[in-house]
């Protein structure tokens, strides 16, 4: 296996939308996160163990932590710049974000979760494309519930369809199966394979299992101790840690 | 024997309206300060929090006073509203309000401020990044969550309005029908020969109002947490 360095992706996949370059440093207690990569758009994985770092890098990406220097850029604009004194909030990146433990609204129903990025835009109703997502995950049944009870599984796909609603640039998915157990992953996979291939919605995966990326995604970071060790496809998956 | 007389009716009248107009208007008031010392780190946040609790401890005819002296007609605060607004306090059962919401408000903040520190704060991180800006954030997600806490804080500070007695009859006196409040009646019939009838029905309807609300609050509390957290 020969192991890539350098940012050569953009060599080897044609380009997409939901390009993301990444200069960013943050301390966090006793740990640096100090990281530099770019993506070719498309579905790009996050990888390496717990504790490297990637949910950071996805809050920094989402505008929820904010770097203490830097520079982020998704396709030409601009999300963040220390030194331009730039810092879009969260709420104007256009980005979807699946957290690993859902984090559906407990007051409002799966229907209202779902419409909520639509409702608080002020954007007109799209039917067709929320028949679309709703088939797409199949949560047709479920739009009357509360979170309070769906199942793990079921509650991340809404999650997702909630996510995928406000029409994202780039959907960041941190970890999304992480609390679920094998039988609900094995039941979200295909949606997610899905989304890819379907929706073709560009996305950062972030997860640490390679069963997972080997899925889903074609490009792959690999993260560890907060720093990018590599980026390049999924050979990148099984080689060695370097130290 | 359960016949009000118009006497009485009148204070129990008065007290329902002045409760209700002390909890009414702090409420928005108690909501932003309960935000704050919840949420936010300032210069002076200590003195904030001690300020808006000293009339937990403070004597209550203590509070009443210094209403008095800055609220009075003549005072600085209260010549000005007077002059700006045409708000008269003293003496009239605006001033009991005022006392009673500024007595109550303690309560109500307690309870809005641990409600908005329960709060998980990853749901406003997740609203932020579906587009809502702080205030949509507030509006939509940290004020529905709270709702439960709002509410029992609003039942109390209804109940100690209700049952405010000490900075009341300091600041505004106990005129009939301005200011006599069912605890300020209860206290009148008790200092006068063949007053303990009327005095024993005031208390009735204390109890039972009181009572009411407390029922009403935890079945509104219970029907909130029921329907955010499922099963």
């Amino acid at each position: 296996m020969t192991p890539k360095s350098g940012n050569g992706i953009s060599d080897q996949i044609m380009r997409q939308p939901g390009m993301l370059a990444v200069d960013v440093e943050k301390r966090l207690g006793e740990v640096l996160i100090d990281v530099k990569f770019e993506t070719a758009g498309g579905a790009t994985a996050l990888f390496g163990p717990s504790g490297a770092g990637k949910t950071s890098i996805v809050n920094m990406i989402a505008g929820l932590v904010r770097p203490d220097r830097g520079r982020i850029m998704l396709d030409d604009e601009v999300l963040f710049d220390s030194a331009a004194r730039i810092d879009l909030p969260p709420h104007r990146r256009r980005l979807g974000y699946v957290f690993q433990e859902g984090r559906l609204f407990p007051h409002l129903s799966v229907q209202q979760n779902l419409d909520y990025g639509r409702w608080i835009g002020g954007l007109a109703p799209d039917a067709a494309e929320h028949a679309r997502i709703v088939e797409l995950l199949d949560i047709g049944a479920l739009l009357k519930r509360r979170p309070g009870h769906l199942s793990g599984g079921e509650r991340q796909r809404v999650a997702i369809g909630r996510a995928l609603l406000t029409k994202p640039r780039l959907l960041l998915l941190d970890e999304p199966l992480a609390s679920l157990d094998r039988a609900r992953k094995l039941e979200i996979l295909p949606y997610l394979a899905r989304l890819r291939d379907e929706a073709k919605v560009p996305m950062i995966y972030v997860s640490h299992q390679a069963g997972e990326i080997l899925r889903l995604a074609s490009q792959v970071v690999r993260i560890e101790d907060g720093r990018v060790l590599a980026v390049g496809g999924l050979e990148l998956l099984d080689a060695e840690p370097a130290h | 024997m359960f016949d009000l007389t118009p006497e009485e009716w009148t204070a129990v009248q008065l007290s329902l309206r002045i409760a209700l107009t002390a909890t009414v208007v702090s409420l928005p008031l108690g909501i932003a300060v309960a935000w704050l010392l919840a949420r936010k780190d300032f210069w002076g946040k200590a003195l904030l929090d001690g300020v808006v609790h000293l009339p937990l401890v403070l004597p209550p005819v203590v509070t009443g006073y210094l209403l008095l002296i800055w609220f009075g007609r003549r005072a600085p605060i209260g010549s000005f509203l007077e002059n700006t607004f045409g708000i008269v306090f003293s003496f009239r059962w605006t001033g009991a309000a005022l006392a009673c919401g500024v007595m109550a408000f303690p309560l109500l903040v307690r309870a809005i401020r641990l409600s908005f520190e329960a709060i998980d704060r990853r749901l406003e991180d997740a609203a932020s990044t579906l587009g809502a800006n702080r205030f949509w954030t507030f509006v939509t997600v940290t004020l529905p969550l709270a709702l439960p806490g709002v509410i029992a804080g609003m039942v109390l500070c209804f109940a100690k309005a209700l049952g405010e007695f000490g900075a009341t009859i300091t600041f505004v006196s106990n005129i009939p029908g301005e200011t006599q409040t069912i605890s300020a009646a209860i206290y009148t019939f008790t200092q006068v020969p063949g007053g303990d009838a009327a005095a024993l029905r005031l208390v009735i309807v204390a109890v039972v109002i009181s009572l009411i609300a407390l029922i009403a609050s935890e079945w509104f509390a219970r029907r909130a947490s029921l329907r955010y957290h499922g099963d």
